[in-house]
């Protein structure tokens, strides 16, 4: 749970962007991340981005993500 | 604190250093759920781990095992009171998990009205929608997840909502890491510190393990690489006989972790003692709200007493060892018969970051 996800800014407006994970957009605050700009990339946790970070960084980590989503899936499914 | 190389050179490299190290056994903690998947995910337990003599135990950083089992049941039950009038929101991992006498799941199947959030911020909007339902938000989670509480409730405040109220069970890090360091079962010889919680709080909360109990620790990626690097530095720090408290997850972990998350979380909740399933009650290792958020304290709002203690026994689950890293879930005589991630027993085998799913999902039986 405690595991933040990285995506790219595609709209802001106020404290509100959208931000693209791999192929979806998610809405998020980033209230916590003062001049966060279009373009940055971020990482989102439960709706809130909490950090900048590199493209490359963002990358990276999205690999552990799809495989975390898929297993907490199949215990959700299991009953 | 230690300086650790901003670029990290490859596994080959990294792996051939360790092995260059004097073959001494050793037993690590890593602190966080996430860790425990990417370290199976690694495939390095019964290879690295084993050939180096190098033992990693799973620690209590699985907000959902760690729920008090007696704040599910208060929750669970505020649900059943007045169905017509409460909804009952909260992250999805907490819904199978079970109190002593039920699961929200449980609740919401005898009729309770319980949704999950992605967000503690869509209760803003669930408030506004349905002025007629009192909003109720359980609130769990390490510091990774507490400031989108602490906006959320900012928000709440600046709207004056009035239907929405925050049953809140965070956890915080530090304080149980001391508990761990001090218990004299454990022996630890260092931790992998979690990425996204330093995220917030930064370097110095960890920097006690080193000075007063003479611990190293790393905090790190979430990569097979990551943890790799991090078991080097461990090995390295001890070898030398110098611990110190080293970032190698410059990337998103700044020193100072992030200030305005801080300064919100520092606004709207003040430390306070909590129950750690399985483990019992830390001295300041929870949140209450300040008292200018009195009014979306749903303690406050529906007259509920805060878990301070709960009994720590579950029968013959033994969630409570396998959190504080006493044994490994192959060690619960339930593991893998009465207790499977279908038909789980413990708080550890529901939820995704929990040692007994992990342990279950990797095949790992010993």
């Amino acid at each position: 749970m405690c595991l933040a996800i990285p995506g790219i800014i595609e709209e802001l407006e106020g404290e509100w962007a959208k931000v693209r994970v791999g192929g979806v957009t998610v809405e998020a605050n980033v209230a916590l991340v003062p001049g966060a700009a279009l373009g940055d990339y971020v990482l989102v946790h439960a709706g809130y981005a909490i950090q900048r970070l590199t493209q490359e960084d963002a990358e990276e980590s999205l690999e552990l993500l799809r495989e975390f989503s898929e297993f907490q899936e199949s215990l959700d499914e299991g009953k | 604190m230690s300086e650790a190389p901003s670029k990290h050179p490859d596994a080959a490299t990294v792996i051939e250093r360790i092995r260059a190290l004097p073959l001494r056994p050793a037993k690590f903690m890593e602190v966080c759920g996430t860790h425990t998947v990417a370290i199976f995910r690694a495939g390095i337990r019964n290879t690295l781990l084993a050939e180096r003599k190098i033992e990693l135990v799973s620690g209590p950083g699985c907000p959902v095992c760690v729920t008090a089992a007696a704040e599910i049941d208060d929750v669970a039950q505020l649900a059943l009171r007045e169905p017509g009038r409460i909804t009952i929101t909260t992250y999805g991992d907490l819904l199978r998990s079970k109190g002593h006498d039920t699961s929200l799941a449980d609740a919401r199947a005898k009729g309770a009205d319980v949704r999950v959030v992605l967000s503690p911020n869509e209760n803003i909007a669930l408030a506004q929608q349905h002025p007629e339902r009192e909003i109720v938000f359980f609130g769990i989670g390490f510091e990774t997840t507490q400031p989108g509480l602490a906006h959320t409730l900012l928000e709440a405040e600046r709207r004056r909502l009035a239907n929405f109220t925050a049953y809140v069970s965070h956890k915080l890090v530090a304080p149980v890491l001391e508990v761990l360091a001090k218990d004299p079962r454990l022996k630890l010889d260092g931790f992998v510190l979690p990425g996204h919680v330093s995220t917030i709080i930064g370097e110095e909360p960890y920097g006690f393990l080193a000075r007063d109990h003479g611990l190293p620790g790393v905090i790190a990626g979430f990569e097979a690489l990551d943890i790799i690097v991090a078991l080097y530095y461990l090995l390295a720090m001890r070898e030398k006989g110098e611990p110190h408290i080293v970032n190698a997850y410059k990337s998103v972990v700044l020193p100072e972790g992030n200030i305005r998350a801080r300064e919100m979380i520092d606004q709207v909740f003040e430390p306070t003692d909590a129950h750690w399933r399985g483990i019992g009650a830390i001295p300041m290792s929870g949140h209450v709200l300040r008292e200018r958020f009195a009014a979306f304290d749903t303690h406050l709002r529906f007259g509920l007493e805060r878990v301070i203690e709960d009994e720590s026994g579950f029968g013959e689950c033994r969630c409570g060892e396998v959190l504080l890293g006493l044994i490994k879930p192959p060690e619960c005589g339930l593991f893998g018969t009465r207790c499977t991630p279908e038909e789980p027993v413990g708080a550890c085998m529901v939820s995704s970051e929990g040692a007994c799913a992990n342990y279950f999902r990797f095949g790992q039986r010993r």
